[in-house]
């Protein structure tokens, strides 16, 4: 009797457990909240009985949650943010296979699910860039830069700014970038020259980007769609794509290892990478290139075929044993004076 | 006494028999756990669900029960009680700990058995009342075997202010400090050392050359100059307020409000608008005096800047009770006995100040150290812990051994600073709020004195003034800074409501209610727990007072990240399994503002006179009654205090509540930084105007509601002659 009571109690438990979650995704976002609110919208209309539950995190915020919670994660499935995130989460057995299909996907996105076996998918891809504040160069008088190595030129001293790679995912995508399109070596001689002309590494990898709009410094680098955006919200900044070529970041969509609602968030990336929901992202500002080769790329999207694309190693470059050993030389080579 | 032991007994037996031990999958108030069917209380899982581990708790409710009614020597009976009750909740501690809920964490050999396999969930509403009614039999209990002076009112407090210390705030924060101890094989204690004792943390290379000094040096700067900065400022203002005939009160009232309801990263952004290198007021200083634009803001002295600008009203909401509660008698005995007025200001008023000027200084030195919003907005190059802390947790370097290092590094600011408080107050008396007749009138300030107060107060208030006009002014334009054409668009996007439909379109609805249902939970209960602990700490004596002192301002001092991710650490898993609810929130809010109800308490406490406490116990009152009716009427100020403080505290937080925040309940700060790391200042700015209107209108109420306190004395300030 003790023993039926136990079984039967285990079993509608777990039934209870399954039936409460079933028409509840738990999704975190780290894209922008405008997109996140369309997708949201998006997905609910498409499926009314089901109820998702949004929240925005910044990836670094998303992974340290996921960290804390393993075991017993709250969260089903993490949409948007840069990819290395979501590739250090698939190393760590954080997310799990999802078992969609990729086949629609550009060669870019496809990688991403292949370096992870399959635990996380591209959904768009960003080209680093430079930016500048037309008003403020035109003022001093500085012509702006066209190639990464103008950046050393001294009439940007105290001009550039850059956000620190040790706190920094964007950052660290540009140490990369320069590693692999100048050799490690040249690639922190030349990171070393620019360090001169910098007036602060930030924190955040957006902050740059920001102050230049704003005026507060002359040049900066970040991913060009955010420039797109600043530039389209009427700030008097230009995005430049280096003439030595450029590296990207994918933004990716994982699903959580242990998520309560597995099939919930298989429909969710399902719908993700589907070329109709992805051609939306303009709407809300969110210029990224989409990784469904079906879907519609906006105008201001950066074009990445005019763009000179390095053929970026995300397997080699987003492993941590590389990332520890270039960080640790960017401290001895380059350094943070404030540090 | 032996009532008030049995009725905790008693509750604790009903809730063992009827409620759910666990936590429901819907929560109790959908009762959904009284007609599944299934074994809920724990009585039942024991009887039918083979919990057998829940019966000691139940058994020692039962025993309990049992010594109250057979056992009639008074000390004995209560010996017996003292430790069943104990017993039943050192039981529950590590059955609670020890099976989760996938099965036993240790032992595993000995506990074996289907059930205990299954494991359990988290503590629900039948545990939490069965553990109160253990714990209060506890206390009340060993108050009648003679501790606390047989005051079971006074032992049960701070048993229960100890165990929720001990459980929310000891417990989670471990989980990460332990961090700092890991190596890569197991923890290891000897390579802590050359770790924390760093150059990197304790450098002070900046002394001698350009190189930057320590992280740690950093904060300890900035704290030093903003914490004596701050009450500097906070006392020119109480003095303005208390001691002259200023006209704009009511306006330098509401600047002084204003900074601590201001949203973070808000105070930063108007800073770089009015102070960047393309602010207005550079733009303006360029034009004028040809002087050069620089990017002075970004670095220190932006963030000392912006921190005296935030953190000046909680030395002045610390310092006006007290200066209000300086005895006039004294200032009057000086008098009389020939000291000119700035003598009886320097020997008589402001030694009696002493304690609300170092728990000024303390507060303003902690809330340097923790703060978050303005070292991240305008450090700059300039690193300070709690930032460095922040991107040790969550950068691209995940580093939870450094971020664990360099929180003890800010602990051990804090201790330092606490003792060395402790120290310049020594044991003297600072009472001046006696039970006697009290009518005399307050000493003007001497004209030197007065001029200091204008001089530092007044452009401080003109700064605020413009910094705020530059906040409402940019929620009205396009886009701030470049195209000042007047739009709503901010509040229609954040606020909108359809009216044809009624239904709420604006995207900030639901946060703001959220926001503001938590927060209004939130703070009365800080101020219960906070005032309750400052009555202890002034009032009662028991042993480990200092370390009780010390262990209520330990979550006020950790940074705010790492208390986030510590409550994920320990309340993701059973036996406290809150994560993802709205109670978590409430829980964080409390017992990180808690202090500063408790600082504002021992503050306004130490100025009553113990001979009104010791009146009333006199004439029969217990210690409850006179704390209704004698010690709170008088503590009018710091209960305000207290309640609006944790009330925006709660609302304006943002590094703990990051990493706390669910879909379900998401909270106001977390989506203006949302707003602003995508570069939409318009809607964060148009956001944070709509919470501090909404937190003004609080704040007046809460005013009108809780009143000032009435001593007898009138005509507070003399006319200056």
């Amino acid at each position: 009797m003790k023993k039926l009571g136990l079984v039967s109690w285990a079993v509608l438990g777990i039934a209870g457990a399954t039936a409460a979650s079933a028409d509840e995704i738990s999704v975190v976002c780290s894209a922008e909240q405008d997109w996140c609110d369309l997708m949201v919208a998006a997905f609910e209309a498409e499926n009314p009985d089901t109820d998702v539950l949004m929240v925005r995190k910044s990836t670094g915020e998303t992974l340290a949650q996921i960290r804390a919670e393993a075991g017993n994660p709250k969260i089903d499935v993490w949409w948007g943010g840069t990819g290395d995130p979501h590739l250090i989460a698939a190393e760590e057995g954080l997310t799990q296979a999802s078992g969609v299909d990729t086949s629609d996907l550009l060669g870019w996105a496809q990688n991403m699910s292949t370096i992870s076996g399959g635990k996380t998918v591209g959904i768009y891809a960003g080209a680093l860039a430079m930016a500048y504040n037309s008003e403020i160069l035109a003022e001093k008088g500085i012509a702006p830069p066209a190639c990464w190595s103008d950046l050393e030129d001294p009439r940007f001293v105290g001009e550039i700014q850059v956000a620190n790679p040790n706190s920094s995912g964007t950052a660290y995508t540009e140490l990369a970038t320069f590693v692999q399109l100048f050799g490690e070596d040249e690639a922190y001689v030349k990171l070393a020259a620019i360090g001169l002309n910098v007036n602060s590494y930030t924190k955040s990898g957006s902050a740059p980007s920001k102050a230049a709009a704003r005026g507060e410094t002359g040049v900066s680098i970040g991913f060009m769609h955010d420039m797109v955006n600043l530039a389209s919200q009427g700030f008097p900044l230009v995005a430049v794509a280096p003439c030595e070529g450029t590296g990207y970041e994918v933004g990716a969509v994982s699903i959580i290892e242990g998520a309560r609602n597995f099939e919930g968030a298989k429909a969710w990336v399902e719908f993700a990478l589907r070329a109709d929901i992805q051609s939306r992202a303009p709407e809300t500002g969110s210029f990224q290139v989409p990784s469904n080769s079906n879907a519609e790329v906006a105008p201001e999207s950066p074009d990445l075929a005019s763009i000179k694309l390095i053929d970026y190693d995300f397997a080699t470059y987003g492993s941590s044993e590389t990332r520890a050993r270039l960080l640790a030389r960017w401290d001895t080579d380059v350094s943070d004076p404030a540090q | 006494m032996k009532r008030t032991v049995l009725f905790w007994l008693v509750a604790g037996v009903i809730s063992f028999v009827l409620l759910p031990w666990h936590m429901t999958d819907k929560g109790i108030l959908s009762f959904e756990w009284v007609t599944d069917g299934l074994p809920s209380s724990g009585l039942w899982l024991v009887v039918s669900g083979g919990h057998w581990w829940l019966a000691p708790m139940g058994l020692a409710l039962i025993a309990g029960l049992g010594v109250q009614h057979f056992v009639h020597p008074p000390v004995q009976r209560a010996k017996v009680s003292l430790g069943i009750a104990g017993l039943g909740l050192v039981w529950a501690t590590i059955q609670g700990l020890v099976i989760v809920r996938a099965g036993p964490r240790i032992f595993e050999g000995v506990l074996t058995g289907e059930a205990i396999n299954a494991g359990q969930p988290g503590m629900g509403a039948g545990a939490a009342v069965c553990i109160a009614g253990l714990l209060f039999a506890l206390t009340v209990s060993m108050s009648q075997t003679g501790k606390g002076r047989g005051d079971a009112f006074v032992v049960s407090i701070i048993g229960l202010i100890i165990a929720l210390v001990g459980v929310f705030v000891f417990y989670p924060v471990m989980h990460i400090l332990v961090r700092a101890f890991e190596v890569q094989d197991g923890y290891s204690l000897t390579r802590f050392f050359p770790r924390f004792f760093n150059s990197d943390i304790w450098g002070v290379a900046c002394l001698t050359s350009d190189r930057s000094c320590g992280v740690a040096m950093n904060s300890l700067f900035l704290a030093v100059l903003t914490g004596l900065g701050t009450t500097l400022l906070g006392l020119s203002f109480a003095l303005i307020f208390t001691r002259t005939d200023f006209r704009a009160k009511k306006l330098l009232r509401v600047l002084t409000v204003i900074p601590i309801i201001t949203p973070p990263f808000v105070i930063g952004l108007a800073l770089i608008l009015l102070f960047g290198r393309n602010g207005s007021v550079t733009e303006l200083a360029a034009d004028l005096f040809g002087t050069e634009k620089t990017r002075w803001l970004y670095g220190f002295w932006g963030v000392y800047f912006a921190q005296l600008l935030s953190f000046t009203p909680i030395a002045f909401l610390v310092l006006i009770g007290v200066v209000q509660g300086v005895s006039p008698s004294m200032e009057e005995a000086s008098q009389t006995l020939d000291a000119d007025r700035w003598q009886t200001f320097r020997y008589v008023s402001l030694p009696l100040m002493r304690p609300g000027l170092a728990n000024a200084f303390l507060l303003g030195f902690i809330e340097s150290l923790a703060d978050f919003g303005n070292p991240l907005v305008l450090g700059g190059g300039y690193s300070v812990l709690s930032t460095d802390i922040y991107f040790a947790i969550v950068g691209a370097v995940a580093d939870p051994a450094k971020a664990a290092i360099l929180a003890i590094a800010l602990l051990t600011l804090t201790l330092s600073a606490f003792i060395l408080q402790r120290m310049w107050l020594g044991k003297k008396s600072y009472a001046t709020i006696t039970g006697k007749a009290d009518s005399g009138q307050n000493a003007a300030l001497s004209t030197l004195v007065k001029t200091l107060c204008y001089a530092t107060a007044l452009p401080w208030a003109a700064l605020t003034a413009l910094v705020y006009s530059m906040i409402v002014f940019g929620s009205f334009v396009k886009l701030w800074g470049y195209d000042h054409s007047f739009t709503l668009a901010h509040y229609i996007r954040a606020f909108g409501i359809d009216f044809s439909s009624g239904r709420l379109t604006g995207v900030a609805w639901d946060s703001y209610f959220t926001t503001l249902t938590i927060s209004s939970i939130a703070a009365p209960l800080t101020a219960i727990v906070g005032l309750s602990t400052a009555y202890l700490l002034v009032r009662q004596k028991f042993v480990g007072k200092e370390l009780f002192e010390f262990s209520t301002m330990l979550s006020f001092a950790i940074p705010g990240t790492v208390i986030g991710v510590s409550y994920i650490m320990a309340f993701n898993f059973p036996p406290i399994e809150l994560t993802g609810t709205s109670i978590i929130l409430i829980i964080v809010f409390v017992f990180r503002n808690m202090p500063v109800g408790v600082r504002g308490g021992i503050a306004a406490m130490s100025q009553l006179d113990k001979s009104l406490d010791e009146a009333s116990i006199t004439l029969g009152a217990n210690s409850f009654t006179t704390v209704r009716r004698v010690i709170l009427p008088l503590m009018g100020p710091a209960i305000l205090a207290a309640l609006t403080y944790s009330f925006v505290r709660a609302i304006t937080s943002v590094s703990a509540v990051i990493f706390l925040v669910s879909a379900k309940h998401n909270m106001a700060t977390s989506f203006i930084v949302g707003r602003v790391e995508n570069g939409e200042f318009g809607l964060a700015i148009a956001y944070s105007a709509v919470l501090i209107v909404t937190m003004l209108a609080v704040i007046l109420l809460l005013q009108l509601l809780v009143g000032s306190r009435r001593l007898r004395r009138t005509d507070r300030v003399q006319t200056a002659a």
